[in-house]
């Protein structure tokens, strides 16, 4: 494959790609992400590859799989371009009869159709659907247009344009355009980007390090994994945009050694760019270089705490240490580093392609653009979820979710994964933005959102997040080893029944000391949980400790 | 030098050192149990919290030990925050300790006396400062020891949880480091024992050829041979026999 060697020849090798295709041949897309290949999504596509053999089709239709679109309740999920027909929970056996009906005749299989549940009426197109329609799928929409192992396919649709723009302006230019956008980190601190690169690029030392952390641990959370999953090549573009700001010459991916997929389809992804010179030496004839490594993680949740991922890289114990030296001065091997989440590396070619001016409109006062939310838990729409900043959990929880099922009640949201907070109904009108989660006493986190109904024991949940993360706390410091212990001890109690007078108030003393003193943001962070729930649910504790009665039914209270 | 302040005390301290130590230098006492002047700070047992507010006024909690003076600094090191947050930490000490007496006496003083938490038992005085751990890596250089596991799990172990650390040289280091008394040593007839929290090990000592004194262990001798590049004749006498 040869080089391209500057801008101009980018834009010849697009134009060619684009030659190639016709865009008026349908093209059938099967969902090839790991929700739906849970579904057997992987025989939907052999099924699919298959059939058009046998019906002699390969020249009225190509077949394509794709990265996850975000609907994982429907799965397997299929689209036919360019009528944008929408089936869902498709099986092997179906795919005869799309070919047949809709390939064919330019029929829709009507049983395939999703049905809105609001209006019971059938939806054709996939851009109908109200899951989708309330949506705002600036990042996470790529992953339905491309095959994430075809760099073509990204080109195709725009890609490695933002790197082009980006190289032909100053890096002081970039760090300003991204300070400008207001795009904050959405790993979960939420600090503001721009200022994190210009600290990195103005520290002393060399080399200077790019990081994409890939670490996702939070239960129930799988955004960052479907974006490196379904679309590499714009966290790539957005990290070689970033190491050129930065001056960085040397990056680094680390994906969790349990996302297979994910860290194929980067490796996939890097090959590919550097064969095309869009990752390497003289980066599109600029004279500007990078390179990136992938490391594997072994799983440990805390390991996506910054310093402690960067002792990790190192290949030492991954315990964070006191951040008073920040990372961008001092962070992997001693050398300035900057560290940014997979879903902040993505927004990057969005910003520069389209301009702080524009991407600031979107959002809030302090929290600017869209975030990808996984909604999970009692919820009817489960799936991934992209909405402007400052949507109110209502409209996520109701509009886009589809509401709670079985007939059930809402009893609770928790954002923000297992140190996130759990929010009642009463804050349900609250807009989302890394601000307003804070004050009601949770947080962004990295975007989990985990819906409870009214069958959902709230300090059983507590017990359950404490439990996790007591497992998952390194150790290192006191406040978080043994006060989590404790904490997971006192629950232990209160929800078999052995609850005393005297332990909410201990829970809350304890709780107050890990956020006090606590080494890093783990421990500072993991009593929100029981934190939240004592603030909105004090009775469902005092039901436990004083009637030993789980007044949602759950907690089996041993006979006194 | 930098200017700070602490307890209302205008100080002068030597940059680069941290809050911890330009404290005690000025006779100001701040709690601590993993603090050790020989390796690097490592943060972890958290009672040398100390409230600070920055010239540019920024208020918050840091660990001392860690934090370095700077310019303009206001530090106060006993405040009610400081002492219930080193109350609820000690409580945490002695459930996990309670045979501890460092960590009784300590307690006392901040008016914990008696934990409302669930005692452990079996923990040995050990509070996983990694002070032993850390002494052993940084300052000795065999690693012979070291902390494994994750959280509640985590403990002071040899490599792969063996009876014995062959990498051990018997120097006793990890026991003068150890805050609570949960590593100790002894020396009889010829040999040095050494207690840990969860095993122990015993080595051979050397007899000087002049006095007939036992004077060091045989491993540790050839272990400074060797890192000093000198020969082992060289340590056939004590110290207090050469010449």
């Amino acid at each position: 494959m040869p080089k391209v060697k500057s801008p101009g020849e980018l834009e010849a090798l697009r134009s060619s790609i684009l030659k190639k295709r016709a865009p008026d041949k349908p093209v059938i897309t099967i969902c090839n992400g790991t929700g739906c290949q849970a579904y057997g999504s992987k025989s939907v596509a052999a099924a699919f590859f298959d059939e058009v053999k046998k019906q002699k089709l390969e020249a009225k239709v190509d077949v394509k799989t794709i990265g996850c679109p975000g609907f994982c309740e429907r799965g397997t999920l299929v689209v036919v371009k360019p009528d944008d027909i929408f089936y869902t929970r498709v099986r092997p056996k179906d795919v005869p009869e799309i070919l047949t009906e809709t390939i064919g005749k330019g029929n829709p299989v009507n049983r395939l159709l999703y049905t809105d549940r609001a209006t019971n009426q059938k939806v054709v197109k996939e851009s109908e659907v109200p899951f989708y329609k309330r949506q705002m799928r600036l990042i996470i929409g790529n992953n339905g247009l491309i095959d994430p192992t075809s760099i073509d396919d990204y080109l195709a649709i725009g890609g490695y344009t933002a790197l082009a723009k980006a190289l032909k302006m100053t890096p002081e230019k970039i760090i300003d355009e991204m300070k400008r956008a207001g795009l904050r980190g959405r790993g979960g601190a939420g600090f503001p980007t721009g200022s994190k690169w210009e600290s990195t690029r103005n520290a002393h030392g060399e080399p200077k390090y790019v990081i994409c952390n890939a670490d996702e641990g939070d239960p129930g959370a799988f955004m960052d994994r479907s974006l490196v999953e379904g679309n590499p090549h714009s966290v790539l573009e957005g990290m070689i945009i970033g190491a050129y700001a930065i001056g960085s010459h040397e990056g680094y991916i680390y994906i969790r050694n349990e996302y297979p997929m994910a860290v194929r389809h980067m490796s996939i992804a890097m090959e590919q760019a550097e064969a095309y010179g869009l990752l390497g030496d003289n980066i599109l004839g600029s004279g500007f270089s990078f390179t990136i490594k992938i490391k594997r993680g072994g799983g440990a949740f805390v390991c996506g705490e910054s310093t402690a991922l960067m002792a990790s890289l190192e290949g030492r114990v991954g315990e964070p240490r006191a951040k008073y030296t920040h990372t961008s001065e001092q962070g992997l091997w001693g050398k300035p580093s900057n560290l940014n989440n997979v879903e902040t590396w993505a927004n990057v070619p969005l910003i520069i392609n389209k301009g702080a001016d524009w991407y600031s409109k979107i959002g809030t006062k302090n929290s600017k653009g869209t975030k990808i939310f996984a909604l999970v838990g009692n919820i009817s729409n489960t799936g991934l979820v992209e909405v402007p900043m400052g949507t109110t959990l209502r409209e996520i929880v109701f509009e886009i979710g589809g509401g709670i099922p079985k007939g059930r009640k809402f009893k609770a949201v928790q954002t923000g994964g297992p140190s996130g907070g759990m929010i009642p109904e009463s804050l349900l009108d609250l807009p989302v933005d890394f601000d307003e989660l804070t004050k009601a006493g949770s947080m962004m986190g990295s975007g989990g959102m985990i819906v409870m109904d009214d069958k959902t024991c709230m300090v059983d949940m507590a017990r359950y997040y404490t439990t996790f993360l007591e497992g998952e706390s390194c150790g290192k410091c006191l406040p978080c080893r043994e006060g989590l212990r404790q904490m997971r001890c006192i629950l232990d109690g209160i929800t078999e029944g052995r609850g005393k007078a005297g332990d909410i108030q201990l829970l809350e003393e304890l709780s107050a000391t890990l956020v006090d003193a606590s080494l890093c943001q783990l421990g500072q962070s993991a009593p929100n949980p029981v934190m939240s729930s004592i603030r909105h649910f004090r009775d469902e504790y005092e039901a436990h400790i004083k009637d030993h009665k789980c007044p949602a039914g759950v907690c089996k209270f041993v006979a006194k | 030098m930098v200017n700070l302040t602490i307890n209302g005390r205008q100080i002068k301290a030597e940059e680069g050192i941290s809050i911890l130590h330009a404290a005690r230098k000025n006779n100001i006492h701040i709690p601590s149990l993993c603090e050790n002047e020989a390796v690097a700070p490592y943060g972890a047992c958290r009672l040398c919290l100390v409230e600070i507010k920055t010239a540019r006024g920024r208020e918050r909690l840091v660990t001392s030990c860690i934090y370095q003076v700077e310019e303009g600094l206001t530090v106060q090191t006993d405040t009610e925050r400081l002492k219930m947050i080193r109350r609820m930490l000690l409580e945490l000490l002695l459930a996990r300790c309670p045979e501890s007496e460092v960590i009784r006496d300590l307690a006392k003083e901040y008016g914990a006396e008696k934990s409302r938490l669930v005692e452990q038992s079996g923990n040995n005085k050990c509070i996983l400062c990694a002070n032993c751990a850390r002494t052993c890596d940084e300052v000795v250089g065999v690693a012979a020891i070291s902390l494994s596991k994750r959280g509640t799990e985590r403990e002071l172990t040899t490599p792969f949880s063996a009876d014995f650390s062959e990498a051990c040289i018997g120097c006793g280091s990890c026991a003068y480091s150890c805050p609570t008394g949960a590593i100790s040593f002894e020396d009889v007839k010829g040999k040095r024992f050494i207690k840990w929290p969860h095993n122990s090990m015993d080595f051979k000592l050397r007899k000087c050829t002049v006095c007939g004194q036992y004077w060091a262990p045989e491993k540790q001798i050839e272990y400074i041979a060797k890192i000093s590049g000198t020969p082992l004749s060289d340590y056939e006498k004590c110290p207090d026999c050469r010449d």
